[in-house]
């Protein structure tokens, strides 16, 4: 058999996987790995923190559906990377983290850039693993990467010490995953499934909520077939947004505390909700009590846990959502719809209603408004872009104003909400996507907290364009202190910023400003066309607010709204 | 999801005996709230397998939600919930009681009662050792007290499903 050192069977094992690229940040513990790595086809990105590689890996799961991976070393490279797989963890996003250790014999000692990475990360990777026996090493990354895309996505993470890496053994590619306690539930059970038949003839108010489990299985198309077959109107959450098109008279846009105000109605006063991968989470159910409280539920996802955890439901369903929805599919063609779209006439005149006499709405004036910039953004690209964002009003605005037509692309942190997402993500993406319009929609705040990947989409050039609305703070915080702290702004003013256009040149990329309206859209036609990276400023309204909001905890309906 | 009472439930668990796996399954208990009464962890009759016994306390919907994630542990093997269940429980507690000449017939009397053993004597301490369900323990405890209890180690609950006839 092959002898090779622990740097070759761990890269060949990658290549086993079909791992082409990496993003990644070398130090003292990965070493011999990077020593093979440049040996190899693997295209390896260099960012310019490890925080980064991990969003861009995770962007670039997000983008192509297959798993990203992360190569960083031992300590404060491998501490950088919790807030990645943290953010990876809350939206089942599968990534593999290869973190460098200390040599087995020093573990335990304090020794140089040694921490406990594999008990730091614990509690924010769907599993992990410290390698300590090289006979384990091509079985585990085997394990990981299966891991990290079946089931219920997400990150593994695995530890591998530096003698491992540089010591030799014989090699032989592992061929099978073998794990017991491991087998996720991919086909629904038919007969939950046939239980659904008789509350979809009955129902006179339906309603579909589909989020991020339906882009991980990619049931967009089975979801739409299901939708448009029982004139059903379909709601998403924000991770959801994309598996639906757009342009439907059926799309009523994303629902929860920045929900459309339609949305949001209906979810309230449908008498059946058929949701399919979302947990419920508080941002999309306000108060619990009275989330849906009209309707039965129906609960697909292929996470047991996620069901029944937050809301009861009427009927459980655990699978692949994609599957589910095939299977239903397919049982619906057998059964006699006659009718039953005439029966819901009304409910969808009603919804016809609330989308005229309560619309997302914004008036332009002198200033720029946002909601302007990604309207326009949304027309010139017309919806087809890839989009990043970062985290706070930008990333509402964006859901709210841009309408992606197509799964996996819309890509944003949902579940953790993490500022510094969208400009390493946007470069995961790109790499995933070369041939894609990829665009960063970023805060003024956000943007500055992984700023200097800059360098990185610069470095392999990557022609990502990055719009940035500039309100000068932190505004969805402040957002809060106006409505709910009596107007007092405490600490979210972002004024003193650098200037972007002037760092964008720095970095040896393309700067533009739009300050005025009459501006905006030059600026968005001139950044687009340019093939390198791209940073658009717009300076924006200062104190624009957005609507429709539910204050945290109260029912969907109480929408404040313009 | 307020659908019953607290109630205890003895969960036993069976993990593969991997590195990390008590400190991924007391993680979830204390990262997600859940309560733990007690916890008693040994390998089984498969060295890579091992068993925990953990106690817990919540309403339906919370035990309903321990039990599925511990099942989404990866080295989570098995969950099994007692409640409802044909089962056998056991524990064992080492107590130090104070054996003043004037008590130790007392001491001594309860011991046989209990069907206790003295495993250990000295000048001022006799250590017994009492095995049975939560119940004749604490029974026992209780009427020890008075005589002076020094330390007390207990294993916590362990447990099996009978045999289904
Ligand atoms: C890493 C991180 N720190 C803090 C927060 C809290 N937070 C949420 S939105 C927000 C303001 C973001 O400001 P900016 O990027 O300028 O976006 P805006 O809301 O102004 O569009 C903050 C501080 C967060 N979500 N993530
Ligand atoms: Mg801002």
């Amino acid at each position: 058999m092959e002898m090779l050192t622990g740097a070759e069977i761990l890269l060949k094992s990658l290549e086993e996987e079909g791992v082409d690229t990496i993003f990644g940040y070398p130090g003292g513990a990965v070493t011999d790995i990077y020593h093979q790595l440049v040996k190899t086809d693997i295209k390896h990105f260099l960012v310019r923190h490890e925080q980064g590689a991990v969003h861009a890996a995770d962007g670039y799961a997000r983008a192509s559906g297959r798993v990203g991976v992360c190569l960083v070393t031992s300590g404060p490279g491998a501490t950088n990377t919790v807030t990645g797989l943290a953010t990876a963890y809350m939206d089942s996003i599968p990534v593999v983290v290869l973190t460098g250790q200390v040599p087995r014999a020093l573990i335990g000692n304090d020794a140089f850039q040694e921490v406990d990475i594999v008990g730091i990360t614990r509690p924010c990777t769907k599993h992990n693993y410290l390698v300590i026996d090289i006979a384990d090493l091509s079985r585990t990354i085997k394990e990981a990467f299966y891991l990290a895309r079946s089931g219920r996505p997400g990150p593994v993470l695995i530890d591998l010490p530096k003698d491992i890496m540089s010591m030799t053994a014989p090699y032989k590619p592992v061929k099978k995953v073998n794990l017991r306690s491991y087998q996720p539930t991919y086909k629904p059970n038919l007969r939950q499934l046939n239980k659904v038949l008789p509350l979809i003839r009955e129902a006179k108010r339906p309603l579909i909520l589909a989020g991020g489990g339906v882009v991980l299985s990619k049931g967009s198309e089975e979801l739409t077939r299901f939708a448009k077959k029982l004139m059903t109107p379909v709601t998403t959450t924000l991770m959801g947004l994309g598996v639906f098109p757009p342009r439907d008279q059926l799309w009523l846009g994303m629902l929860g505390m920045h929900g459309t105000y339609r949305a949001n109605m209906a979810t309230s006063r449908c008498d059946l909700l058929i949701a399919v991968g979302v947990r419920f989470d508080d941002r999309v159910t306000g108060d619990i009590d009275t989330f849906a409280s009209n309707a039965k539920i129906v609960h697909i996802d292929i996470d047991p846990s996620s069901i029944r955890k937050n809301v009861a439901v009427s009927i459980p369903v655990v699978g692949d959502c994609r599957l589910a929805l095939e299977i239903l599919n397919d049982l619906l063609e057998k059964e006699q719809l006659d009718g039953i779209n005439e029966a819901r006439a009304p409910w969808l005149d009603q919804i016809e209603e609330w989308k005229s006499t309560k619309p997302l709405a914004y008036e332009q004036g002198d200033v720029i408004k946002p909601q302007y910039v990604i309207e326009t953004l949304c027309r010139l690209t017309r919806g087809s872009a890839i989009i990043t964002t970062e985290v706070g009003q930008n990333q509402m605005w964006a859901a709210q104003y841009y309408h992606v037509d197509k799964p996996n692309s819309f890509i944003t942190s949902g579940g953790l909400g993490c500022m510094g997402f969208g400009l390493p993500a946007a470069i995961g993406a790109q790499v995933a996507k070369p041939d894609k319009l990829v665009v960063d929609i970023a805060g003024d705040g956000s943007i500055q907290m992984n700023i200097q990947e800059m360098a990185t989409a610069v470095q392999y050039g990557l022609p990502i364009k990055v719009v940035i609305l500039n309100n000068q703070y932190l505004g969805m915080v402040r957002q809060f202190q106006e409505l709910f702290y009596d107007g007092c702004y405490a600490c979210t003013d972002m004024a003193c910023a650098p200037d972007f256009v002037k760092l964008a040149e720095a970095y040896g990329a393309v700067g533009l400003r739009a300050s005025k309206p009459e501006e905006v859209e030059p600026v968005l036609r001139e950044g687009l066309a340019i093939e390198g990276l791209v940073l658009m400023e717009f300076r924006v309204e200062k104190e624009e607010l957005v609507y429709p909001m539910v204050p945290a905890g109260a029912p969907i309906t109480e929408m404040l709204l313009v | 999801m307020n659908e019953s009472m607290n109630e205890k439930h003895i969960l036993s668990i069976l993990v593969e005996n991997q590195p990390g796996v008590l400190a991924r399954v007391a993680g979830l208990f204390s990262g997600r709230g859940f309560n733990i009464e007690s916890l008693c962890v040994a390998e089984t009759n498969e060295p890579q397998v091992s068993r925990m016994t953990i106690v817990t306390i919540g309403d339906l919907g919370v035990v309903e939600q321990i039990k599925k994630q511990l099942n989404k542990i990866v080295d989570v093997i098995k969950v099994i919930d007692f409640t409802g269940k044909k089962f056998v429980q056991r524990e064992l507690a080492l107590i130090k009681i104070r054996a003043r000449p004037e008590n130790r017939a007392e001491v001594l009397r309860m011991v046989d009662i209990f069907r206790c053993r003295v495993i250990d004597v000295g000048a001022e301490y006799y250590t017994v050792e009492l095995t049975g369900d939560e119940g004749k323990i604490s029974a026992f405890l209780n009427l020890i007290k008075p005589m002076g209890i020094k330390e007390i180690a207990r294993t916590g609950a362990l447990a099996l499903g009978r045999e289904k006839k």
